[in-house]
């Protein structure tokens, strides 16, 4: 069983969480090209490395961030969403 | 053979004769250069030398021969797709496979004994009447059966009459098998290599030299290479490898687990799929009972495995089969699936001129093992995309024509 630390539940089995995939800038939807849509749309990040991304806590409905190493897949750390937003 | 058996039977000198040579020194410049050494590289090289005549080709291989997705399938041959190109494409793979072992000159042991995938919903009727109908227009052998129908096919499955899990019908592939995923790799390499083909297995590529848009050499842990083509056919790592030529693809990466029993006699004799339960099983011809089912949660580039991916498959196959209850776990394992958006792979150009793309085969490769090797084949020695793979462009992203196959891809396979 692999854990998870919600930041608002505490650890819990991995398998109560959802994952939303990598954290991705919005574009700004008036000024973007069917491009960028695209990129946006479909291209999510997959490098080797440490991602940051979305979770769900399911039972909770709560959404959080993770940061995590896509090849060890060990959690770093997770965080509230407010903190994205802080850092941004 | 009788000759040789009276020649060597008492003799200590029988020549010994392996299907695959020694990898040899690698040559400063090769026509084409075929990145990954599993079957649909093998094939490509197989292709390229049999029907296009071009023998500078160069199979480059990171670890051993198949050792990858190739051997951690779960070995579904089938063409009941939605999209009218995928059908076309996947039923030109189901055709080649019913020849592969006179083409081969190797048993891959194929094995047509039809597909049959379970629904517990009407939901999931009206998709498979979509798939039955979209089949018989695209000329493949897919039909809808009734409760009767799914238990005269497959008398010990459990229907769970009345139950939250009833079969309440099913779509059955006349046309689907299995085939043994080693032996097509294998049966590649060996027809390949007997033509002149180079497998060079133990050699990483690194990165590329490009000049412009083009690739001018190959840089590996055995030395750099110079090539005319290039084709990236590296399963799990294609993401990876794209990248190393500044190509990002629109790929994630998860892991897909499978397992297989104890040796049983036979008693499956076609292969059984639940899309709700995300499970599929297939009896193998040693008798072992191959289980299968979706890819993992969440992105990861790790072949390790889970308890909690076993425990959802084994209660799906016991689900389907109770008498599976006490059977043993023989073995288990993982691959790493290079998923894409539309669950169809990404074949042909990539943005630079030389480099060809056989990528995106997520957890849908194997079936395809013969089709994408003849067809990337044919695109590199000709130059041009066929029509039959340009649907399957990676531009159809950026203009938003997607193929959408995740209905009959996601855990039905």
């Amino acid at each position: 069983m692999k854990l998870l630390t919600c930041p608002m539940n505490g650890p819990r089995n991995i398998d109560e969480f959802q994952s939303f995939g990598p954290v991705r800038a919005r574009p700004d939807p008036d000024g973007t090209a069917d491009r960028e849509w695209s990129r946006h749309l479909f291209r999510a990040e997959n490098r080797k490395g440490i991602v940051v991304e979305w979770w769900r806590h399911v039972p909770s409905n709560y959404f959080f961030l993770a940061e995590r190493d896509l090849v060890s897949n060990e959690i770093i750390r997770t965080f509230d969403a407010s903190q994205l937003r802080d850092r941004a | 053979m009788t000759f040789r058996l009276l020649k060597y039977g008492l003799s200590r000198d029988y020549p010994v004769s392996g299907d695959i040579p020694a990898t040899p020194e690698l040559k400063p410049a090769y026509d084409v250069v075929i990145i990954g050494g599993g079957g649909h590289g093998l094939s490509c090289a197989h292709h390229l030398a049999k029907y296009h005549g071009i023998k500078s080709v160069a199979v480059l291989e990171k670890a051993y021969l198949a050792g990858g997705n190739t051997a951690r399938n779960t070995t579904t041959i089938r063409s009941n797709y939605i999209t009218p190109e995928g059908i076309a494409f996947y039923k030109e793979g189901v055709e080649l496979f019913e020849r592969l072992s006179q083409e081969l000159d190797f048993n891959v042991m194929f094995s047509q004994r039809g597909q049959l995938t379970l629904a517990h919903s009407e939901a999931t009727m009206r998709s498979f009447h979509m798939r039955a109908e979209m089949g018989k227009h695209m000329g493949t052998r897919t039909e809808v059966v009734d409760q009767k129908g799914v238990e005269e096919l497959c008398p010990l499955l459990n229907m769970d009459y009345g139950g939250p899990l009833e079969i309440i019908g099913g779509l059955w592939h006349a046309d689907g098998g299995t085939a043994r995923h080693d032996a097509v790799a294998w049966g590649y390499a060996a027809q390949a290599s007997r033509r002149g083909v180079e497998i060079h297995q133990r050699t990483e590529v690194q990165g590329f030299e490009a000049v412009g848009d083009r690739v001018q050499a190959v840089k590996t842990n055995r030395g750099r290479i110079a090539c005319g083509q290039v084709l990236i056919a590296t399963g799990g790592m294609n993401y990876d490898v794209a990248l190393m030529a500044g190509v990002e693809l629109p790929i994630r990466c998860y892991p897909l687990q499978a397992m297989v029993t104890q040796p049983l006699k036979p008693w499956l004799h076609t292969l059984v799929s639940s899309v709700s339960l995300h499970t599929y099983l297939v009896q193998s011809s040693r008798g072992e009972v191959v289980i299968g089912g979706g890819s993992d949660p969440y992105q990861l580039y790790s072949t390790r495995s889970t308890l909690d991916m076993k425990e959802h498959l084994a209660e799906g196959a016991v689900h389907l089969f109770p008498f599976l209850q006490g059977v043993r776990l023989l073995r288990q394992w993982a691959g790493i699936t290079d998923m894409t958006p539309d669950y169809s792979p990404i074949m042909g150009a990539s943005p630079l001129t030389n480099l060809w793309l056989d990528c995106g085969w997520g957890t849908w490769g194997f079936k395809a093992t013969p089709v994408a090797g003849k067809r990337m084949a044919q695109t590199i020695a000709e130059g041009r995309v066929p029509d039959i793979l340009k649907p399957f462009a990676l531009e159809r992203f950026e203009t938003f024509r997607l193929l959408n196959e995740m209905g009959a891809t996601a855990a039905s396979h």
